[in-house]
């Protein structure tokens, strides 16, 4: 007995409505944040990660009121990312009923960020995101991970573990490490990136990018040594419920909670 | 009447408490507040607390909440929180600060340099997730709850209370750590029960009905 292998389904929200589509059987609205966050709840999903996605500054506040919604019907960990910019932005989630927030690219513009954040709020509440693909090092042409930001856009040439190790040094207490290689493709975690980071630190990691199959979780834990597990498509389509993909798990010997 | 007050000495996120609490209490009266005249009134006290248990009794203390909590805690029905059941104890590593003094005890940092599961795989610390709650002692507070039920754990500080006998639950990571503790009108929990689902639920809704015997 011990602590259980996380799942956690992921959320896109953009304009307060989800995206990419959520096919439940008997979903009245399958945009509806609320009615899916309580779907995925009633399933058993371990926390739920919620990305807002709203380019327009005009419509950003609309993720509160979501989040408002949700934290009053749904009792599991709720974290929030997109568009954190300012320790206010991180304050006005957690009073929203975040439980923790994510910060992505403006870690990498101002690590600072970081670490005043979880000064303020404790490091139990701040997620840094990475997103990080394989590059070949200029000097020695040896591959390695680069982070990069702006939804995979930019290249930062920061070393993805050496900036793992830094943001847990500042003040995360999670990171959430999502492959550009592998994001969307379906064809399981990048598991040599997700061990290298969870090995190098010593905060809890949350494997994401690329799951496409039951095994990609089994795979992510086993061999990547992930805390926790995250995937979008295959909970979104119906093509798994949190409930199998745990009853899966735990057929391999993985402690989830059931 | 104040059914329920949640203390709010300024660290971290109470909404999810009051909310947890008005969905198990859809009636009942529940006041976040920080006026220690509201606390004083109040039928019930939650004390909740996230973050570093420094700030925490700092906030506490500057903000004249100190003295309305130590009252709570041996006149009306007490549910401590995470760091609401941490500063129960004498004393705590984080920071080298002393706590209540309610209970006897230390507040101690996880070993994490020394800690692996059954695969030699080193532990994360903060213990972040769901783990298992091994009941001790029965109490109307585990009422409806089973044995070894998970609830949402994160903290990288646990208790260590020198009377073994206030712990009334314990959670093994990798060892076993009290994770609850009951004693007369106080209950506390390093866990989140307002992040923990039905079981959570049950154990909110449980207090919020809990008459302790010291008072009948």
């Amino acid at each position: 007995m011990g602590l259980a292998k996380r799942i956690i389904p992921c959320l896109d929200v953009n304009n307060g409505r989800v995206v990419k589509g959520v096919n439940f059987v008997s979903l009245r609205d399958a945009g509806d944040p609320v009615e899916i966050a309580r779907r995925y709840d009633e399933q058993g999903a371990d926390e739920l990660v919620f990305l807002d996605i709203t380019a327009s500054a005009d419509n950003r506040d609309l993720i509160l009121h979501v989040i408002e919604e949700v934290a009053a019907q749904v009792f599991i960990p709720l974290t929030v990312g997109g568009g954190v910019r300012k320790v206010e932005d991180v304050r006005r989630l957690l009073n929203a009923g975040a439980d923790k927030v994510s910060i992505n690219t403006s870690a990498v513009i101002n690590p600072r960020l970081v670490a005043d954040a979880s000064g303020h709020y404790g490091s139990q509440c701040i997620v840094v995101a990475i997103d990080a693909k394989q590059v070949t090092d200029d000097q020695d042409g040896r591959p390695r991970w680069e982070v990069f930001t702006h939804g995979g856009r930019k290249a930062t040439g920061l070393d993805a573990i050496e900036w793992a190790g830094k943001m847990q040094s500042l003040g995360a207490g999670e990171i959430l490490l999502t492959s550009m290689d592998r994001d969307g493709t379906r064809n399981g975690f990048d598991l040599a990136l997700t061990r290298a980071i969870s090995e190098a630190i010593d905060v809890p990691v949350i494997a994401s990018g690329g799951v496409g199959s039951l095994d990609h979780l089994v795979d992510g834990i086993l061999q990547g040594h992930a805390d926790a597990v995250l995937a979008a498509s295959i909970f979104h389509y119906g093509q798994h419920t949190i409930q199998e993909a745990k009853e899966y798990l735990a057929k391999y010997g993985i402690e989830v909670r059931l | 009447m104040i059914d329920i007050a949640i203390v709010d000495y300024g660290m971290g996120n109470l909404r999810s408490v009051s909310k947890a609490l008005e969905h198990v209490m859809p009636h009942a009266s529940i006041v976040v507040t920080n006026d220690p005249i509201v606390v004083q009134k109040a039928a019930r006290v939650v004390v909740p607390g996230q973050g570093a248990m420094p700030n925490c009794m700092h906030e506490l203390t500057t903000r004249g909440l100190k003295q309305a909590v130590l009252e709570a805690a041996e006149n009306k029905p007490f549910l401590g929180i995470c760091i609401g059941l941490q500063m129960l104890f004498d004393e705590s590593e984080e920071g080298n600060v002393n706590g209540l003094g309610i209970l006897p005890g230390k507040v101690r940092h996880f070993p994490h340099d020394t800690m692996f599961d059954a695969e030699k795989n080193k532990l994360k610390v903060p213990h972040m997730g769901w783990n298992q709650v091994h009941q001790t002692i029965e109490h109307p507070l585990w009422e409806g709850i089973a044995n070894d039920a998970r609830f949402y754990f994160v903290h990288s500080y646990y208790v260590e209370a020198a009377h073994p006998e206030v712990t009334a639950a314990y959670t093994r990571y990798p060892t076993p750590f009290t994770c609850a503790v009951a004693k007369d009108n106080i209950f506390a929990v390093q866990f989140h029960p307002e992040k923990s689902h039905l079981a959570g639920l049950t154990l909110l809704s449980n207090f919020a009905k809990w008459e302790p015997e010291s008072f009948a």
